[in-house]
């Protein structure tokens, strides 16, 4: 019983620890923009001759859309064939090549991304360059951020297929239902909305990913018009311009770190409305 | 039961490590511009030999922190890449070193020259493709830099210009993002700090320098101070400072460095005198 004890009250620490975490990185990022909220309206981040920050222009609007379409594009390409290749890799690979594949795909999202960055720039960004100066663009930052989400939505979506119970399996065997069918009518239906849960919360990686972003996209604010225009991020924004910023320039940087905050609430809530209990 | 043991070793073993480094070193801490860290690192490191009890602490952030930095007393010297403006009187600067801003192309890029006007309609979108300045029917890629660098404001303010006049297709940080992003995409046009691009461009990277104002963009232009794009890097310290510190600036500025600022394609103010 002593040590029960002990282990309750370490238990209830961390969890009271992290949630301390939580409101702490709130108020801090709160308290750091409010100058920003005190000080101009908050329809200037809206309505502003542009972001030129040390000259009091805070138009996020053009950033706020870029961060947004980043992020659907690669969730769009990399959702379904990650559905696909853990699909592949359960029901159809041999065992053996399952196995080795799920190792490699795990190797692959290990990379750091300043790596697919480096690639990004010296590879994908020359010959996006070729058709469709100047290369860094939108679309680069949409096969980067894609390439680097499919290894998880794979991994995500094979967890998911583990939790389909065997009886299931095996009764659509016994009733001789073919693979296809057994997994178009009863594997997916079972965990489709799990799986989405999943990819959203995936989709929350691409809107925090930066680095990659940052060396790709091109950080020119602006609406872009088509996928060749070059982009600027919430997170690629903060990161270049924090370092070298002062005073209020500061805050509406933190303002923006609010937003990102925020948009990633409404991620989240989005995977949690998804999720389902695990089926019996 | 041997991990346990292994941790508790480790755990003292770093006791000493802190202690030691907190009783017997006085520190030095340096913050600012990216352009003057790695020469004051190298610098710090060559003090901190003949000088055992000195910790040189250098971080980055850029000319703006430099000067934050040493206003909130959160470091004892600041690095700016540039002079003192008319309102940061209050403190004092100590050059070290020259540098220059140059323009670079891609090496492929057949233009051989740009005249002042060339530079400053391509970078205000005047003129948008490499035929107009002699070069292929390509449309031209303007790379500018995020705001708050000292190399935006130096390149601009030579030229006249707003940062909200230049049209530019890519923004980058510091010098190195801007030679990658130049030496990846052959339409493009950006403008660096001339050492980092002397160096690279002769340790094969594809980027080749043009004259500004129809001056070469080499070293010895910027030692004799004509060179149209000069800034200093300077050490800037605010009132009274201890003798550690004074020491390093000193010892920053003498001749017994000169051969580390050659290595990073600065000018040393020594070569001045």
């Amino acid at each position: 019983m002593r040590t029960n004890k002990a282990v309750e009250l370490m238990l209830k620490a961390s969890a009271i620890l992290v949630v301390m975490v939580l409101i702490f990185i709130f108020s801090f990022i709160f308290f750091k923009s409010l100058p920003f909220i005190t000080d101009n309206q908050l329809s200037s981040l809206f309505v502003d001759d542009g972001w030129y920050p040390t000259t009091n222009n805070f138009n996020l609007f053009p950033i706020i859309v870029g961060s947004i379409s980043i992020m659907v594009v690669p969730l769009l390409l990399s959702a379904p064939l990650g559905i696909l290749l853990a699909l592949f890799c359960r029901y159809y690979a041999p065992k053996s090549l399952a196995k080795v594949y799920i190792a490699l795909i795990e190797l692959l999202s290990g990379i750091p991304s300043v790596v697919y960055g480096l690639w990004g720039v010296l590879v994908l960004v020359p010959w996006i360059g070729q058709y469709a100066p100047p290369g860094a663009s939108l679309l680069a930052g949409w096969i980067i951020i894609a390439i680097m989400i499919l290894p998880l939505m794979v991994i995500c979506v094979d967890n998911q297929l583990a939790l389909v119970p065997k009886k299931w399996l095996s009764g659509a065997q016994a009733l001789s239902i073919t693979r296809w069918g057994t997994i178009w009518k009863i594997v997916l239906p079972s965990c489709i909305s799990n799986i989405s849960s999943g990819l959203i919360l995936q989709t929350g990686r691409a809107l925090g990913e930066t680095m990659a972003v940052l060396m790709v996209c091109g950080n020119i604010v602006q609406i872009p018009t088509s996928m060749f225009d070059p982009i600027r991020t919430l997170t690629a924004n903060i990161a270049l311009e924090m370092s070298y910023a002062t005073e209020m320039h500061v805050s509406v940087l933190f303002m923006s770190g609010l937003i990102l905050l925020l948009m990633t609430s409404i991620l989240m809530s989005l995977a949690y409305a998804f999720k389902r209990q695990p089926v019996e | 039961m041997y991990k346990f043991k292994n941790i508790i070793i480790i755990i003292i073993g770093l006791t000493f490590c802190v202690s030691c480094n907190n009783n017997s070193k006085t520190k030095i801490e340096l913050t600012g511009s990216s352009t003057v860290a790695p020469l004051i690192m190298e610098i710090g490191r060559r003090f901190e030999r003949l000088n055992p009890h000195i910790l040189i602490n250098v971080q980055t952030g850029g000319s703006s922190r430099g000067i934050n930095d040493i206003k909130n007393n959160l470091s004892n010297i600041g690095m700016i890449s540039r002079e003192l403006k008319d309102n940061e009187a209050e403190f004092t600067e100590h050059t070290i070193a020259w540098d220059g801003i140059t323009v670079i192309l891609h090496k492929e890029n057949n233009v051989k020259q740009l005249s002042h006007q060339d530079v400053l309609n391509i970078f205000t979108g005047k003129i948008k493709n490499w035929q107009k300045v002699g070069g292929v029917n390509k449309k031209i890629v303007v790379i500018n830099k995020a705001e708050g660098r000292s190399t935006l404001e130096l390149f601009l303010k030579h030229f006249g210009m707003k940062n909200s006049d230049v049209e530019a297709d890519i923004i980058v940080g510091d010098n190195q993002q801007g030679l990658n992003m130049v030496a990846g995409s052959p339409l493009s046009i950006g403008y660096v700090s001339i050492g980092a691009a002397i160096f690279e461009a002769e340790n094969g990277m594809s980027v080749k320098l043009i004259d500004i104002d129809g001056l070469e963009s080499k070293l010895s232009n910027v030692r004799n101070g004509t060179f149209p794009i000069l800034r200093p890097l300077n050490l800037v310290t605010r009132g009274q400072t201890s003798k550690e510190v004074m020491e390093f600036i000193n010892f920053a500025q003498s001749a017994a460095v000169s051969d580390v600022i050659n290595q990073h394609y600065f000018v040393s103010t020594n070569a001045n005198k």
